[in-house]
């Protein structure tokens, strides 16, 4: 499997056509149709992670159409170029879409019955549009790719409800504003590079020294800003809780985990290969201003996430305030920040989707995901609650799970850098998270109602009778992908240094400033 | 006042493309975020993606240059087609000889047409979705009008995300008979 990269895009988009075609009529098809494409879209995702690792420059290129880097200067043709951070992330990406789409077979018939074919053919496309971004050489394709997974979300979004879809015509506004200044961005690269291809635009800045020309700062901060609408970071999150509360079960769990953290991976990809350390961190304004708007970020969605009282909408700010993690462990400027990035971003998707498969199951159990909805749950449904909470845990940042890890890195990266500030917020929310996990578990364990009034006798005693405290697991489709899920948190954890260590092998090139502990 | 490095001959002949798709972009923007009209908004949606698609258009315009298809005298397949008429799909076929430098001014550059013609059909694909997210929400609601559509929300949004121990309460509110019961039953 020489071209394992191509196959990556052609199951999921062949899968796509097929479902399309023949779902019609055959309603029962798509669902094995989407999980054959996924598993054989995971398979080739893992071979090129594979060859990435053993190859001696450790990424692996592919330009369609027969062009070659020997015979046509670069630039020439689309390449598809994985290194070891879009490897890593695409792994990722269909890792979830397997999950995701073995999941789905109960949710989608009962919440959009007949809808099928459409639903499973934008599920398709949406992985592909996703994996996609994360392999892609080009900095025009990449915003082609960005709008196909954008389009795709919108549709995914807006099958439920009509509630759903008024709230995602305030995704289609942002998101497009969000993409557009991107494409505008990409033109002034193209205006002063005659480059589209990421590593050629590079090659061309450090050549010709542009680091000081004032067309590449315009092009830096427009890319830069339609990246931060699109990944929901803080002023520009109004989009995200609402479309993600209000969408399908299926579908939140399918893109929260992603849609954000694949445009963190972006944000990655432009400041370290586009545009190049140099040109990121010291030749413009924003390496002084991001961390503190990431500051303001962090509390903020903090302080929200803690006035919710539901599961899901909760669970939306949660998303939001971690975007403010992953983007300042980028902008304190500092190797183990973008380790903790880097990592954070494999390990958030993980655990994400963690707690969207189990608030999937409860919402289908109980018609409800306010807080008051599930008392004496884990008496009825122990697997789905151990493993929501395993999710909980690697949020909050408890130490086998992986969210402990690539919280270590951060914080690390925030003490080594002497940002003092990053590092206060970061302990902040993660009190608030705790908070948040432990009145869930307060609620779900002891029988305590809205205004503290005890309801049981104590000793594990909720106050429900009998016929509520019956053990009633959710359909085993829909837990073993969970169980699964919690299983991945679990195991990133444990062999986080084997994750790390291909972390450490991308960034060596880069030559980031490591700090020192004084 | 037109002379070379004066500010008006550089706001409005070096660099006119440059305001006037700023100057749209902006109207674009404006409409998308004060408007209170959905329609209005994509309309201002479609007029953000218009400016960036005469922003590139207008950078690939070059003086005096023509399409970008090879003039007679550059066809290099002219030549080489009759010479090799007997292995028409020869390789060396395909290696075409680079222009020199002089010949390649007097072609345009097709890429950022290309390009825009791809933007082109994302933007027809995103303005068809929201159109269908219009009908949709007049469908549900009743209005496109955003300030009456948030009003109905939020009524919607209060109803469904009431606690489920108030709703069985008001419930036992309703039928006064039941409502010892019911209390008992919560503090059992």
């Amino acid at each position: 499997m020489e071209n394992a990269i191509a196959w990556i895009f052609i199951f999921p988009l062949s899968g796509a056509v097929l479902v399309s075609l023949l779902g019609m009529n055959l309603k029962k098809i798509c669902y094995p149709i989407s999980v054959l494409s996924m598993i054989g879209s995971f398979i080739a995702g893992s071979l090129t992670l594979k060859q990435a690792i053993e190859s001696p420059n450790h990424e692996v290129s592919y330009i369609l159409g027969g062009w070659t880097l020997d015979q046509y200067p670069r630039g020439v043709g689309i390449e598809f170029r994985a290194d070891l951070l879009g490897a890593l992330i695409s792994l990722v990406v269909l890792g979830v879409g397997l999950v995701v789409s073995f999941y789905s077979k109960i949710p989608v018939q009962e919440e959009t019955p007949g809808k099928e074919p459409l639903f499973y053919s934008l599920f398709l496309l949406q992985i592909t549009g996703l994996a996609g971004i994360c392999l892609t050489g080009d900095a025009f394709n990449l915003y082609v790719l960005i709008e196909v997974a954008a389009l795709t979300g919108y549709g995914l979004i807006a099958i439920g409800s009509n509630r759903a879809a008024a709230a995602t015509f305030n995704y289609v506004i942002l998101g497009t504003i969000g993409a557009s200044l991107y494409l505008l961005g990409v033109g002034y690269l193209y205006i002063k590079t005659g480059m589209l291809n990421m590593v050629g635009i590079n090659e061309e800045i450090v050549s010709n020294g542009l680091m000081d020309s004032a067309t590449m700062q315009v092009a830096f901060v427009l890319i830069g800003l339609g990246i931060l609408i699109k990944m929901a970071f803080f002023p520009f999150h109004a989009w995200l809780p609402n479309s993600y509360c209000n969408a399908p079960t299926t579908t939140s769990s399918l893109l929260a985990p992603l849609v954000t953290k694949v445009m963190i991976y972006v944000m990655i990809r432009m400041v370290l290969t586009v545009f190049g350390v140099e040109f990121s961190f010291e030749s413009t304004l924003w390496a002084g201003v991001m961390p503190w708007l990431v500051v303001v970020a962090i509390v903020s969605a903090a302080v929200m996430a803690l006035a919710q009282r539901e599961v899901k909408r909760m669970l939306g700010y949660l998303v939001v305030a971690e975007v403010g993690y992953m983007v300042g462990g980028v902008w304190i400027y500092n190797y183990y920040g973008l380790i903790g990035s880097i990592f954070h971003v494999i390990s958030d998707a993980c655990m994400t989707l963690c707690l969207f498969l189990g608030t999937g199951i409860i919402l289908r159990k109980c018609k409800t995901t306010h807080f008051d909805g599930l008392r004496g749950l884990f008496s009825k449904m122990p697997i789905t609650m151990t493993g929501f909470f395993i999710g909980g845990f690697s949020i909050i940042g408890l130490p086998p799970t992986c969210g402990f890890f690539s919280k270590w890195y951060l914080i690390t990266g925030g003490m080594v850098s002497h940002r003092w500030e990053y590092l206060v917020v970061l302990m902040l929310s993660t009190m608030v998270m705790v908070v948040l996990f432990f009145r869930l578990i307060e609620r779900i364990h002891l029988a305590v109602n809205e205004s503290g009034e005890n309801l049981g006798h104590g000793h594990g005693d909720l106050g429900l009778n009998e016929e509520q405290t019956k053990f009633e697991e959710g359909p085993l489709s829909m837990v073993i992908p969970l169980v699964v899920a919690a299983a991945v948190v679990l195991v990133i954890g444990i062999y986080n240094q084997n994750v790390v260590n291909q972390i450490e092998v991308f960034l060596e090139p880069f030559n980031l400033p490591r700090g020192t502990i004084d | 006042m037109f002379e070379e490095g004066h500010i008006i001959n550089e706001l409005l002949i070096e660099r006119l493309n440059y305001f006037i798709y700023v100057i749209l972009l902006m109207i674009g923007l404006h409409a998308m975020i004060s408007k209170r009209n959905l329609i209005k908004k994509l309309i201002g949606m479609s007029i953000f993606q218009t400016a960036i698609i005469l922003f590139y258009v207008s950078i690939g315009v070059k003086d005096e240059a023509t399409v970008p298809i090879y003039k007679a005298h550059h066809d290099p397949h002219g030549a080489h087609v009759q010479n090799h008429e007997s292995n028409g799909l020869d390789d060396k076929l395909h290696i075409i000889e680079p222009l020199e430098k002089e010949e390649v001014r007097e072609y345009a550059n097709p890429l950022p047409h290309v390009l825009m013609l791809t933007a082109i059909v994302v933007g027809v694909a995103t303005l068809g979705l929201a159109l269908a997210l219009c009908q949709r929400i007049y469908q549900g609601y009743g209005t496109i009008e955003e300030d009456e559509l948030l009003a109905k929300l939020e009524r919607a949004d209060a109803r469904t995300s009431i606690s489920p121990l108030v709703k069985s309460k008001n419930s036992s509110i309703t039928r006064p008979l039941a409502g010892d019961a019911g209390k008992s039953k919560v503090k059992k």
